[in-house]
């Protein structure tokens, strides 16, 4: 099974020096891509490939890059930047190719920047990710070293340069837009779209956010072209995925795998399967904000449209998996006390929306709900829905929320007429 | 203009507006906090969610908040979806989940905007039940309350704050639910706009501190719509009065004035009215050294008789705070060739040229909102932050308009204000200032240039050269300004609409001639540039188009031509002219009248002296700095003994029997008096209805329909309840009874509207009903009529009297004019908290001249300068030009200097035993 992100890693834990990277071909790729393509070309293939953003939203990279303006009437500077910002709870994957592989995003951002025309780009990185922090930084010294970074890169007169930014650490500053509000050195609020950042972004310029798993992708496709790019999956949804099971499996981790890969063989084969004596009740299959799958969808296949046609999203691909002696509503109100922290204060739903669910899940889990409770939750659901907020924030922030509302209800009802918790 | 359909009826709207304002300009009722018609959309608070769907046959539809949401050709939306009805419900219950339930005790209630809308959503109950979040509050100086409990998270007072008035001093801090609006830490908020975070707060977060000195609800209050009286600009306001005492003043719009805001010296400048140093009785002394005697007011009148008619001459001295009728009144008493301007000598010069320029090219007068929408601006000597705030706020918006094309280039609305500001960034359009030091709008500026008077003329003839050559060019300019002056006419030629600000506050007529020259020199080549000239008092313009004599023909006058008498009409002449030409005047004079509102130097020298009413206890006409002719109502009826000076004047000629019988006995017989002798000021007439106008047989009440405890406010005194006042001179009334105001469907005439208040409408929000769109003109047009018309004459000859470079005297600094916002001006002062926030007395000289003279920073100065002495404490100020000085005028502790001239600065002497003629 080819696995182009991770198959060269290290097993040791440490990071692939740039030679190393380059003896696995590093580089290469766009050595030849600089001096031979277009940028027009490599959108093309990275279009054909049918590559979708890996940060949860699945919008075709491609496509996404096609809408920056090209061409010297085009505004500038524009700006690429790597949405290393991985916050979402459960979700691990980007630290794993930023810590062992620094050099195959920066190759890839470089591609990127190639191919939007772009002269500066940033990696916007979580505050928390210290180790990644010092190796990307040793990573991009090495490149501008080595001439992939700077001016006349590889003497195909492209200019590039690449700065790595630390997050002040809050969730919202890994939301595409109020990523860039962050980078400009305001608030992390989301901003609304239309305009949407290719046109108008970073500093107004048009700006592509690409998560790290995806420009991890792009020197693979652009070396090895499309086909081969749909050839890694079991699906219709071309290439491959870092899946992470969390909670109590035997073996937590991640595995690179192609899309399409049933869940039930990433927790079981993969993941070792459940703890003794447990059994699994739900999972939530792309991180924090996503709706429960339950025991008899196990067999789904891991990609966009097969989790979204049960109800869920693919997400982040990286696994909560929920025991049968975890209180859902523990754990409900465990994610909902994260949204309600921090969502950014700036639209009414959301900074009130997720306060009050967070306070009503606090008085069900300690023996103070009431029955009405569970309609107004069921209430803000909707209320907190696509559309009805500033951004995709509090849509998300209900997604677990509202699956559990219908998947386990009667632990809820449980809580009240119990007067506590009965899982303590 | 395109067709969309609102709950199934069509409407013809114009395309891309946002459905919001496209909602409340059709009256159809939709609730918002985030969005303010003078800041746009933002989409935060989310309240102003409809229904839209996608065609007729579209029954699901989906939220869309309409303050986002662009018209466009066949969109179908409903405000009465139950969805959407349910949703906007809840927005409100979210937002009293932590509002605290303080009404009772809040100083917005009655007015606030959150309990309107609470209401129109119909949210009742919420089912919130545990504690709320609570915060501390900051001192934020004088004027504004902080009580961040209420606060509703919509962002406003930032987006205000930051984004609209410049002020760096505030922002919002943290996240979800507890996001804080306020200043890093406690202090006076340092914005000269802050005052409006009181009405652009939807709730109690921000309230007027003066106004809690004497609390009164909204319905409460007796107002009339008024004038600011503070600067020239003429701001439109609304004061409000209750037990005879004036308690605030609100924000009136007018679309091309002052639009949504007012500045903090206009809003809480009103104090004075109330102050213990007002003239209540007539007074009369028996000679010069006798103390005054309070005496009744007909025994002042019978003196002010007897001292007219035995007199061989008397003249009136008007002034440029009073009413254009007081002036008119004087003028008619007195004689026009005995009828001398109350300004300074250089202010009576000033004036009357910016008179003759306006009149040259009149079509080219912008307004406040012009001033606002131009695309480049010149700023000639006018240090707008501290002579005219309201024009620095247009000027900060101004910058705004050229980058636009890069927003709607990305095909941003204007609406969609973080959009655009995202698009835009820091471009700021073109913004040039010269002036002789630093000001608050610096930040903005794409040059400053600090220089002498003189300089900043010359700078202005180069620029008018430079966009045509047939303007005069001034010789000898340095490189500098000479690089300066083409990048400026560069950018004004390349603007559609530029705008030049000048004014009088540097006292240096060659300014004016350079800012005419520049915008002649504009219009010249096809460019319908304007002139905006920033006067030194409300009324200076109107004064001065009465053709008065100057004060020193008064004094020349007094001195050689047996004058018996004066009349000084609302006047301290010691902040007009040297203290020693005064004495001399004075003692020339045997007899002095005086009529004033508060206690001053000049009317100490009165033998007698008469109680006027200030602007809120009178009816009268200010003339602003574009000739804008604006009535102002009496909020309320004088106590005591005090009169309108018109009045006063009227009694006066009454009593000599100058009066033609009935023909002034009215405020109307007085303004037709005038428009016939002057017919130039016919508009005069037309800005409001006569006295005699009524709707459905009925006056205008100013006391508004919940106006309580009216039988009982004087029970104490007797319980039956006192006859209102009536009021023989304007269409308004002082009671409750009258024609009440429904609007859209009837509502007085735009300059008769005593408050902005409507159905459901309770805050000043309401405004939204009055207007014909949203942020356009009032319905039927705003108040007020230009008296110099368009159209133009023939091209105006170019002003050719260009200066002389400037050159440093050795031992002499040119002291020029400074301002300070509070300070200068002199009745504003007597507001506690703008007393409290004046700068203290210095001299401001630049570093190297200090170095030259031998001066350093704690020391304190000797000022010899128009014959006068002074001690000043030094100031260093690297922007004050070399070989000048800057001294702020007006301030309470000083004489009256004439400035710019030359002074000799040396340090105190030790044990000097020279004291401070302040």
């Amino acid at each position: 099974m080819e696995r182009p992100l991770t198959q060269d890693l290290h097993t040791d834990g440490t990071p692939l020096a740039l030679d190393e990277y380059e003896r696995t071909g590093g580089y290469q790729t766009l050595r030849k891509a600089l001096l031979e393509m277009s940028p027009q070309d490599i959108t093309n293939v990275v279009k054909q490939s049918g590559l979708a953003g890996r940060g949860g939203a699945a919008f075709p990279t491609g496509s996404k890059w096609s809408f920056v303006p090209m061409g010297p009437d085009a505004p500038r500077p524009k700006y690429l930047v790597a949405n290393a910002d991985e916050m979402e709870p459960g979700t691990f994957k980007d630290r794993l190719l930023l810590e062992y592989n620094p050099h195959q995003l920066i190759e890839g951002m470089i591609l990127a920047s190639y191919a939007i025309e772009a002269s500066v780009s940033f990696v916007f990185l979580r505050w928390e990710y210290k180790v990644a922090g010092e190796r990307i930084e040793r990573a991009i010294a090495e490149a501008y070293q080595a001439g992939y970074l700077g001016k006349n890169i590889l003497g195909s007169k492209f200019d590039l340069e690449l700065h790595l930014h630390v997050s002040g650490g809050r969730y919202m500053a890994g939301e595409e837009t109020g990523l860039l509000n962050a980078l400009e050195g305001k608030r992390a609020n989301p901003r609304s779209k239309p305009p949407f950042p290719q046109t108008s972004g970073l500093w107004g310029k048009p700006t592509i956010v690409n998560n790290v798993e995806t420009l991890s992708n792009v020197p693979h496709i652009i070396d090895k072209g499309a086909a081969w790019f749909q050839g890694l999956s079991l699906t219709d949804e071309p290439g491959t995925k870092i899946f992470g099971v969390s909670g109590k499996v035997n073996h937590p981790g991640l595995w690179e795998l192609p899309l399409g890969t049933p869940m039930q063989e990433i927790i079981n084969e993969y993941a070792g399967g459940m703890r003794q004596g447990l059994t699994i009740r739900g999972v939530l299959p792309g991180g924090a904000s996503t709706d429960f799958l339950t025991p008899e969808n196990l067999n789904v296949p891991m990609d966009f449209k097969s989790v979204q046609k049960l109800g869920s999203r693919l997400g982040t691909g990286t696994m909560i998996v929920m025991d049968d002696k975890t209180c859902p509503v523990g754990m409900v109100l465990n994610l909902e006390h994260f949204f309600a922290q921090e969502s950014c204060g700036w639209c009414t739903p959301c900074w009130a929306g997720t306060q009050y669910i967070e306070r009503t899940l606090h008085a069900i889990e300690n023996g103070e709900g009431q029955i009405e409770d569970l309609d107004r939750l069921e209430a803000h659901t909707w209320k907190l829905g696509p559309g009805n907020t500033y951004c995709a924030f509090a849509p998300g922030a209900v997604e677990p929320l509202q699956s559990a509302l219908k998947y386990y209800r009667a632990d809820f009802e449980e809580h009240i007429k119990q007067k506590h918790c009965p899982w303590r | 203009m395109v067709t969309i359909y609102i709950d199934g009826k069509p409407y013809q709207v114009d395309a891309g507006q946002n459905l919001l304002h496209i909602c409340l300009s059709m009256g159809i009722n939709l609730p918002y906090f985030c969005w303010h018609p003078a800041m746009g959309s933002v989409g935060a608070c989310r309240q102003c969610a409809v229904k839209q769907f996608r065609d007729e046959n579209d029954t699901r539809g989906r939220l869309v908040m309409a303050c986002m949401t662009p018209a466009v050709e066949g969109l179908r939306i409903s405000v009465q979806d139950p969805q959407a009805v349910e949703f906007r419900a809840s927005i409100i219950e979210w937002l009293m989940e932590n509002h605290p339930h303080d009404c009772p005790v809040c100083d917005e209630g009655g007015e606030c905007h959150l309990q309107d809308m609470t209401v129109m959503t119909g949210h009742t109950y919420r089912h919130y039940r545990w504690k709320k979040r609570t915060f501390r509050n900051q001192n934020l100086g004088p004027f504004i309350n902080h009580e961040m409990n209420r606060c509703i998270q919509c962002y406003r007072c930032v987006r205000f704050y930051r984004g609209f008035a410049g002020g760096r001093d505030f922002d919002a801090f943290s996240n979800h639910n507890t996001v804080y609006f306020g200043r890093k830490t406690d202090g006076v908020l340092e914005s000269e706009f802050s005052g409006n975070l009181v009405e652009v707060c939807p709730t109690g977060v921000f309230t007027d501190k003066t106004f809690r000195k004497h609390y009164t609800r909204k319905w409460d209050l007796q107002t009339a719509p008024s004038v600011c009286v503070n600067c020239s600009l003429g701001c439109n306001t609304t004061p409000g009065e209750r037990y005879g005492q004036l308690r605030r003043i609100r924000n009136r719009y007018n679309f091309n004035v002052n639009g949504y805001f007012l500045c903090d010296r206009g809003r809480y400048g009103y104090e004075f009215v109330n102050s213990d140093r007002r003239i209540r009785q007539a007074r009369l002394r028996r000679n010069r050294e006798a103390a005054f005697e309070s005496v009744a007011p007909d025994e002042g009148l019978q003196r002010i008789k007897e001292i007219v008619k035995k007199s061989g001459r008397t003249i009136g001295i008007g002034s440029p705070r009073a009413s254009l009728e007081s002036n008119f009144a004087l003028r008619t008493l007195v004689g026009p060739e005995h009828f001398f301007s109350g300004a300074t000598v250089k202010d009576h010069e000033l004036v009357t040229e910016a008179i003759k320029i306006l009149r040259d090219i009149p079509s080219s007068m912008a307004s406040l909102h012009e001033v606002e929408t131009s695309d480049a601006a010149l700023v000639l000597g006018e240090d707008v932050n501290n002579v005219a705030p309201m024009a620095a706020y247009a000027l900060r918006q101004s910058v705004r308009c050229k980058p636009q094309a890069i927003s709607q280039k990305l095909k941003i609305s204007d609406w969609d204000d973080t959009a655009a500001r995202e698009a835009v960034q820091d471009q700021k359009g073109p913004l040039y200032l010269a002036t002789i030091a630093d000001t608050r709008l610096d930040d903005m500026a794409t040059r400053t240039f600090h220089a002498s008077p003189q300089e900043i003329a010359r700078l202005g003839f180069a620029v008018a050269h430079q966009i045509s050559p047939t303007a005069p060019q001034p010789e000898n300019l340095d490189s500098a300004a000479l690089e300066l002056s083409k990048m400026i006419a560069q950018d004004l030629k390349d603007a559609e609409s530029p705008v030049v600000v000048s004014g009088c506050s540097l006292e240096e007529k060659s300014i004016l001639y350079a800012a005419a020259n520049v915008v002649q020199a504009l219009r010249s080549i096809g460019k319908p540039a304007r002139l905006f000239l920033t006067l030194p008092e409300s009324n200076s313009l109107g004064l001065e188009l009465l053709e008065p004599g100057s004060l020193n023909q008064a004094f020349a006058i007094a001195r050689e031509d047996n004058v018996e008498a004066a009349i000084i009409l609302e006047n301290d002449l010691y902040r007009r002219s040297n203290p020693a030409l005064l004495e001399a005047f004075f003692k020339s004079i045997p007899s002095v009248i005086v009529l004033d509102s508060l206690d001053n130097p000049t009317a100490q020298k009165a033998d007698v002296l008469l109680p006027a009413a200030t602007f809120a206890e009178s009816d009268g006409t200010l003339v602003n700095n574009e000739s804008r002719a604006q009535r102002y109502f009496q909020v309320f009826v004088p106590q005591d003994d005090i009169k309108e000076s018109w009045v006063w004047l009227r009694a006066i000629g009454d009593a000599l029997g100058q009066e033609e019988p009935g023909a002034r006995k009215t405020f109307d017989g007085l303004i037709a008096d005038m428009v016939k002798e002057l017919p130039f000021l016919a508009p005069v007439q037309e800005i409001s209805p006569a006295s005699g106008f009524r709707i459905a047989g009925a006056k205008i009440p100013r006391q508004p329909h919940r106006y309580s405890g009216r039988t009982s406010m004087h029970a104490n005194v007797s319980v039956h309840e006192p006859q209102p006042p009536q009021d023989p001179d304007s269409p308004l009334s002082f009671s409750m009874e009258g024609f009440l105001a429904e609007p859209p469907i009837e509502q007085p005439p735009a300059s008769l509207i005593p408050e902005f208040w409507a159905p459901g409408w309770n805050s000043i929000q309401s405004l939204n009903k009055f207007q014909e769109e949203v942020s356009g003109p009032l319905i039927g047009g705003d108040p007020g009529k230009r008296i110099i018309l368009p159209p133009d004459p023939e091209q105006a000859a170019y002003f050719d009297e260009i200066p002389e470079p400037f050159a440093s005297r050795a031992g002499e600094l040119l002291l020029a004019p400074l301002y300070a916002i509070y300070g200068s001006e002199e009745l504003s002062i007597h507001t506690p908290g703008e007393a409290q926030l004046t700068p203290p007395l210095r001299l401001e000289i630049n570093p190297r001249d200090a170095q030259q003279f031998n001066l350093t920073g704690e020391t304190v100065l000797q000022v010899s300068v128009d014959s006068q002495v002074f001690e000043l404490p030094l100031h260093i100020s690297a922007s004050i030009p070399e070989g000048t000085a800057g001294m702020i005028c007006g301030l309470p502790e000083m004489p009256y200097v004439a400035l710019p001239a030359w002074g000799k600065v040396t340090p105190k002497p030790v044990n000097s035993s020279t004291e401070n003629p302040g």
